[in-house]
C-alpha cells in the first residue's frame, strides 16, 4: 500500500511509528494533486509552500513528542472556508479577488489540530448546486469513469473536496452541507461524509450560503477519519450565536460500537418514483447488514418528506438572497464601475454573480418581497417545522434512520441541466436533515450496474453523532467497499 | 401565482443584479418552475403551527459588554475596491 | 386642544408620532466587539462583523439587552421576555452586510407611556407602542470630494433603541416636550445621552394633518431631525405643505422627506425611493432571545428614581411648588445639586436662589450645572452666611458673582473683602446722623407724613455702610432717631 491509499488513522499510526514523515506524505499528495488537477480541477488554489511549511512544523512537533491530533494530515480545505492571507473565492467571480485577513474556525481548529492544507477546494458558487458545474472556476471532474466514458459530475457543492479525497490527492477535506452538499458528493464519488448536528460545528468564517441550514463537516474515506476530523473541526465557538456549548464526544470510539440492539428506522416516505433500482437493492441490502450486525429494524414514518424539497427551495434562497447582499464592491470583493451606486451595485453583482446564484437571489427576494412572505416564506417555516416534528417522533421509537443518499449515482456533465427542479430533486433524501438540523452521514456501500458508487445514509437524533458513526460503522464493515475510482494518484491514468 | 417579465425586472432591480433583456423571459420561465414547484406546499395543513426559522432549538447566550476587536483600519481596508484615506470610497451619492 | 393650521378652507389639526432612534450606552457594540467611542479615527472601530465580512456572525451584547429592559421600565412598558431579531435588507453603501439587525415582528418592549409637561402646565400622557433594539449604520460622507462619497463604518452596529411613539401629538410643542421628556428619561435611566449634536438622539417625524373628527390622512416621515427645535419646525412645514396640497385638490403622497433647515422645508429624499420592500425575516444567525423574568425584576429594583418621582417627592419633601420641582428634575445633576443644598436648609429659599441668580449667573458665564464653578457645598454655605447674619442678601448677591468669577468659598470672599454685616449699633447711628445731616429737606417731608421716604432713608444710611448694614438693626435705629412710619 502506498502512502496515498492510506487511512487517515493509518497515516496516524505511521507517523507516529516514523514510518513516514509528514513532509514525505505531504510531498505525495502534492504530486498527485499536480498530476491530477490539471484534469479533475478539484483544486481553485493550491498553497504547496504552505503545505510544506506545515508538514515541516509538523515533523518538528512530533519530533519534540509534541503531535496534536492530526499532525501532518494532509487534507483540502473546501474554498468556501476564510483563510487568513489565503484567496477564498466561494466558487465565485464576486470574489476573486478577496483574501480573508481572518481564519474561519473550523479551519483554524483543523491547524491547531496539524492539519496540512493543500489548497482551497472547488465547489459550486457559494456553494449552491449539486454537481460542482456552477463554480466560476470551471466544473470539477468525477474521478470515477462510467461504462459510457461520459465525464461525470461529483456532485456538489463540495465537489472538489470530494474528487480530492476519491482521487487520493487528499487524505481528507472539509465540506459544507446546506441540503446535501456534504453526503451527495460523498455518494457520487466513494467516500463517506458527515453533516453533523447544525450547532456541532462552528459556522464563524465560512461564506454563507442560507444561515439556518449551512454546517461543516469532514470528508474522507473512511467512517472513522470522519470521525477523526470532526473530533478535531467540532466544538463551542463563542463567535457563532448558534453554535452549541457541549462538549465533543469521542467520535472516533464510536465507529467501532457496532449496533447491537439499537433501533433503526426505515421511513417508507423514502421509497420515491424514479428511484434507482439498484438504489432500492442496495437499501435493502443496508437493512439486511445491520439485522445482521444485531440491530432492530423498524419501520417508521416521516410523512412530510416529500416537502422538503419545496421547503428548502424556500428557505435557502431567502437566506441567500439576504446573506449575498454584502458582495456590492464596495469594501471587498470585485466592483464594476457605474455612473451611480445603484448603477455600481447592479453591473457588479450581474458580472459578480453566475446563473444558478442569480436565480436563487430572486427566488428569494421573491418569496420575502411584500405581499408574498405569508404565502411562501412563513408556510415553509410552518412546513418546517412540521417536518422536525416528524424527526422528533421517528426518533421516539428509533435510535437511527437508515435511507439511500441520493436518488441516482452520478450523472454526466450536461445531463439533469435542461430545468433547475430537475437538478434540486438530487436532494431529496439529504434536505430534510438540514431542515430539521439532526446529523446524516453518507457511507459508501455499493456500485450500480455501471460501475458508479452509491451510498447509504444514516441519521440521527440530536447532536448524537456517536449513534450516526456507530451504524454507519457497521455498514461499512459489512458493505466492505474496496473498489476504488478509475483516476486516482498512482493509477497510472 | 406566477411572474410576469415586470416582476421579474422589480424583483432583479430590489436585489441589485442588473439583466439583460434575454435573461427576463429565461428567468421568467425558471423562476415559474421553482414557483411552480414549491407550490405544493399550499396542499399542507399548517393552521396553529408555529414557525420554524432556525436550525438550532436553544435560547441565545448573551456575551459580556466588554471591547475585544477593531482597532485594525488597515485589514478592514485592505480589500476595498476603492478608498479614498481610510474612507472606503463610492459614487457620490445624492440623497 | 387649540393648535390648528388654519387653510383657505378652514382649521387643519396636526397628527404626530415619533420614531425616536436612540443610541445605547455601551462600551462595545450590539452585534460585536467593536468600541462605540464617539469622535474616532475612521474605520478604527470596526471589527470584520461590523464591515459585513463573508463569514462573519452576530453575537448580542447582554448590556445592551438590559439597557433596553431598563428603558422600557422607565417608559412604564411591557418587557417581552421572548423577542426575535429580524433582518430588513435593503442595499446603501454604509450599511455592510445589505441588511440591518433590527425587531420587527417581537420587539424586546412593548406598549408603555410617558407624560409630557406643556407650558401651560398641563400635562398629557403620549403612548408609547414599541421599543427595539437594533444596529446603526454607518455613516455617508457625500461633501468631502467632488465625485465620491467616503464611507466610515465606526458608527457601524452601534446599538440603537428605536422608540416608537403612538400618533397622539396634535402640536409641534408636543412633539418637542415629548422628545425632551424621553430624552430626560434615558439620560436619568443612563441608557442613552440624549446628545443630538452628536447624534446620539435622532427622530424620525411622522406627520398629518386632517378636518377636526375625520380619520387619519396620509401620512409622510421626515428622516432623521437632529433637534428639538428642528422637529418643531418640520412639523410646522410639513403640516403648511400637506394643507396646501390637500386644500389645491391634491393627495398626499406617503414618503420619506428630509427637514432642511436653511430654507424651513422638507423635501422628498431620492435615496429611499425604492426602499419601500424591506423584505424583513427572522436574523437566521441569531436565536430567540430569552430573558429570565429574575433578572429583569433585579434590573427594575436597580432603576434610579425617575423624574416623575423625584418631582412628586421633591414637593413633598421640600414643599417647593411644581414648577419649581419640574424645573430641577429636567436633569438629574440638577435635582441632586438642588437636593444637597436644600438639605437641612430653608428649602424654599433654596430654590429661589437656585432658580434666580445661580440659575442667570450659569446661563450669562455659559456654564451649566455639570461643570458649575460654584459647588453645592459652597452655594449651601452661602446661603448659612446669610441665616446667621454675617452677612446680608444683597451683599450674598455680589458674593455669589465672585463665587462664579473666581470659584473660591464664600466664607473667603467675604473675609477677604470684608463684606461682614456691620451689626454695631455705633456705627449704625453714626451713618444715620450723616444721613440726615446731608438731607435736612427730606427729613422735613417725612416728618409732614410723607410716610415712604423711609425707604429713601433706609437705603441712603445702607449706601453710606457700603450695603453692609444689617437691614433689620438699620430698621431698627432709623425708628428710633425719625420715628416710625405711620403706617
Amino acid at each position: 500500500m502506498t502512502m496515498l491509499d492510506m487511512s487517515i488513522a493509518e497515516a496516524l499510526a505511521a507517523l507516529a511509528a516514523k514510518k513516514i514523515s509528514a513532509v514525505e506524505l505531504t510531498d505525495a499528495h502534492l504530486t498527485a494533486v499536480e498530476a491530477l488537477n490539471p484534469r479533475l480541477n478539484a483544486f481553485i488554489t493550491i498553497t504547496a509552500d504552505q503545505a510544506r511549511a506545515q508538514a515541516r512544523a509538523a515533523d518538528a512537533a512530533r519530533a519534540a513528542g509534541d503531535a496534536p491530533a492530526l499532525s501532518g494530515i494532509p487534507i483540502a480545505m473546501k474554498d468556501l472556508f476564510c483563510t487568513e492571507g489565503v484567496r477564498t473565492t466561494a466558487g465565485s467571480n464576486i470574489l476573486e479577488p478577496f483574501i480573508p485577513p481572518y481564519e474561519s474556525t473550523v479551519s483554524a481548529r483543523l491547524k491547531a489540530a496539524g492539519a496540512v492544507m493543500l489548497g482551497k477546494a472547488n465547489l459550486d458558487e457559494f456553494a449552491m448546486g449539486s454537481s460542482n458545474i456552477t463554480s466560476a472556476y470551471g466544473a470539477v471532474e468525477n474521478p470515477w469513469q462510467r461504462d459510457d466514458g461520459a465525464k461525470l459530475v461529483p456532485g456538489g457543492s463540495s465537489g472538489g473536496s470530494a474528487a480530492a479525497v476519491a482521487a487520493r490527492m487528499a487524505m481528507g477535506a472539509t465540506g459544507t452541507d446546506t441540503g446535501g452538499s456534504i453526503r451527495q458528493p460523498a455518494a457520487f464519488t466513494g467516500i463517506a461524509g458527515i453533516k453533523p448536528t447544525y450547532g456541532r460545528c462552528s459556522r464563524f468564517g465560512i461564506v454563507a450560503f442560507a444561515s439556518s441550514l449551512d454546517q461543516a463537516g469532514p470528508m474522507a474515506r473512511t467512517v472513522e477519519d470522519c470521525a477523526i476530523l470532526l473530533g478535531a473541526m467540532s466544538g463551542f465557538d463563542e463567535r457563532d450565536s448558534t453554535s452549541a456549548d457541549r462538549p465533543v464526544p469521542d467520535f472516533r470510539a464510536a465507529c467501532a460500537r457496532g449496533v447491537q440492539g439499537l433501533r433503526i428506522g426505515i421511513p417508507r416516505e423514502y421509497r420515491v418514483d424514479g428511484m434507482a433500482p439498484e438504489i432500492e437493492t442496495l437499501w435493502q441490502s443496508g437493512i439486511d447488514w445491520l439485522k445482521r450486525a444485531g440491530a432492530e429494524i423498524i419501520d417508521v414514518s416521516l410523512p412530510h418528506t416529500r416537502y422538503g424539497l419545496p421547503v428548502y427551495y424556500i428557505v435557502a434562497p431567502a437566506e441567500a438572497s439576504s446573506n449575498l447582499a454584502r458582495y456590492d464592491g464596495v469594501r471587498f470583493g470585485a466592483r464594476v464601475d457605474g455612473a451611480d451606486l445603484i448603477d455600481l451595485y447592479e453591473r457588479t453583482r450581474a458580472a459578480g454573480f453566475g446563473a444558478e446564484v442569480k436565480r436563487r437571489i430572486m427566488i428569494g427576494t421573491y418569496v420575502l418581497s411584500a405581499g408574498y412572505y405569508d404565502a411562501y416564506y412563513l408556510r415553509a417555516q410552518k412546513v418546517r417545522a412540521l417536518m422536525l416534528r416528524d424527526f422528533n417522533q421517528a426518533f421516539a421509537k428509533v435510535d437511527a434512520i437508515l435511507t439511500p443518499t441520493a436518488p441516482s449515482a452520478a450523472f454526466a456533465i450536461g445531463e439533469k441541466m435542461d430545468d433547475p427542479v430537475t437538478m434540486y430533486l438530487n436532494d431529496v433524501f439529504t434536505v430534510p436533515s438540514n431542515l430539521a438540523g439532526v446529523p446524516a452521514m453518507s457511507v459508501p456501500a455499493g456500485l450500480d450496474a455501471r460501475g458508479l458508487p452509491l451510498g447509504l445514509q444514516v441519521i440521527g437524533r440530536h447532536f448524537d453523532e456517536e449513534t450516526v458513526f456507530a451504524v454507519a460503522g457497521a455498514l461499512e464493515r459489512a458493505a466492505m467497499f474496496t473498489a476504488m475510482p478509475a483516476v486516482r494518484a498512482g493509477a497510472g491514468s | 401565482m406566477s411572474l410576469d417579465p415586470a416582476t421579474v425586472r422589480r424583483i432583479a432591480k430590489l436585489a441589485r443584479i442588473r439583466l439583460t433583456d434575454d435573461e427576463v423571459p429565461r428567468l421568467e420561465g425558471e423562476l415559474n418552475a421553482i414557483l411552480g414547484y414549491v407550490e405544493q406546499l399550499s396542499e399542507v395543513d399548517v393552521d396553529g403551527v408555529q414557525p420554524l426559522s432556525g436550525g438550532a432549538q436553544m435560547a441565545m447566550r448573551l456575551r459580556d459588554d466588554a471591547v475585544t476587536d477593531g482597532n485594525y483600519p488597515d485589514k478592514i481596508l485592505a480589500n476595498a475596491p476603492d478608498r479614498i484615506g481610510n474612507f472606503f470610497a463610492v459614487p457620490k451619492v445624492v440623497e | 386642544m387649540s393648535y390648528t393650521i388654519e387653510g383657505s378652507t378652514g382649521p387643519w389639526e396636526l397628527v404626530i408620532g415619533l420614531e425616536v432612534h436612540a443610541q445605547v450606552i455601551s462600551k462595545s457594540k450590539l452585534f460585536s466587539g467593536a468600541a462605540t467611542d464617539f469622535g474616532s479615527e475612521p474605520n478604527t472601530q470596526v471589527s470584520f462583523v461590523d464591515a459585513g465580512f463573508p463569514g462573519m456572525l452576530p453575537v448580542i451584547n447582554r448590556e445592551c439587552v438590559a439597557q433596553a429592559v431598563r428603558t422600557g421600565l422607565g417608559l412604564n412598558a411591557q418587557i417581552n421576555l421572548v423577542s426575535r431579531f429580524d433582518r430588513k435588507n435593503y442595499f446603501y453603501a454604509d450599511l455592510p452586510q445589505g441588511y440591518q439587525i433590527s425587531q420587527y415582528e417581537h420587539p424586546i418592549v412593548g406598549m408603555g407611556t410617558i407624560d409630557i409637561e406643556l407650558e401651560s402646565g398641563e400635562t398629557r400622557p403620549i403612548g408609547i407602542t414599541r421599543l427595539h433594539l437594533e444596529q446603526d449604520a454607518g455613516k455617508s460622507m457625500h461633501d468631502q470630494h467632488a465625485s465620491k462619497s467616503l464611507i466610515d463604518l465606526n458608527r457601524s452596529g452601534v446599538a440603537l433603541m428605536e422608540i416608537v411613539s403612538e400618533p397622539d401629538m396634535r402640536t409641534p410643542e408636543e412633539a418637542g416636550a415629548y422628545i425632551r421628556k424621553l430624552r430626560t428619561i434615558l439620560r436619568y435611566l443612563g441608557t442613552c445621552d440624549g446628545n443630538m449634536d452628536e447624534g446620539s438622539m435622532r427622530a424620525d417625524v411622522n406627520v398629518s394633518v386632517r378636518k377636526a373628527g375625520e380619520a387619519f390622512r396620509t401620512r409622510c416621515e421626515i428622516k432623521n431631525v437632529n433637534s428639538i427645535r428642528f422637529v418643531m419646525q418640520a412639523i410646522e412645514a410639513e403640516a403648511r405643505r400637506q394643507v396646501e396640497i390637500w386644500e389645491s385638490g391634491g393627495a398626499v403622497t406617503q414618503e420619506t422627506r428630509l427637514f432642511d433647515p436653511a430654507r424651513g422645508e422638507t423635501r422628498s429624499m431620492r435615496s429611499k425611493e425604492d426602499a419601500h420592500d424591506y423584505r424583513y425575516f427572522p436574523e437566521p444567525d441569531l436565536l430567540p432571545l430569552v430573558l429570565d423574568e429574575a433578572w429583569v425584576a433585579t434590573l427594575k429594583t436597580e432603576l434610579p428614581e425617575l423624574p416623575d418621582a423625584k418631582r412628586a417627592r421633591l414637593m413633598q419633601d421640600y414643599g417647593i411648588s411644581r414648577y419649581e420641582s419640574s424645573i430641577f428634575v429636567m436633569e438629574q445633576v440638577t435635582a441632586d445639586f438642588f437636593e444637597t443644598v436644600a438639605k437641612g436648609r430653608d428649602a424654599k429659599q433654596v430654590a429661589n436662589w437656585m432658580l434666580g441668580d445661580f440659575f442667570a449667573a450659569l446661563n450669562r458665564t455659559g456654564r451649566s450645572i455639570e461643570n458649575s464653578p460654584v459647588s453645592a457645598a459652597d452655594l449651601g454655605a452661602l446661603l448659612d452666611l446669610i441665616k446667621d447674619g454675617t452677612i446680608n442678601g444683597k451683599i450674598a448677591k455680589e458674593v455669589l458673582e465672585l463665587m462664579v468669577e473666581t470659584g473660591e468659598a464664600p466664607g473667603a470672599i467675604v473675609e477677604a473683602r470684608g463684606l461682614r454685616q456691620v451689626t454695631d449699633t455705633g456705627a449704625i447711628d453714626a451713618a444715620i446722623d450723616q444721613v440726615i445731616a446731608a438731607h435736612p429737606d427730606k427729613l422735613a417731608e417725612y416728618k409732614s407724613g410723607k410716610d415712604k421716604l423711609f425707604g429713601f432713608f433706609v437705603g441712603q444710611v445702607m449706601k453710606a455702610m457700603a450695603g453692609k448694614g444689617n437691614p433689620a438693626l438699620v430698621n431698627e435705629a432709623l425708628k428710633q432717631k425719625i420715628g416710625a412710619p405711620a403706617a
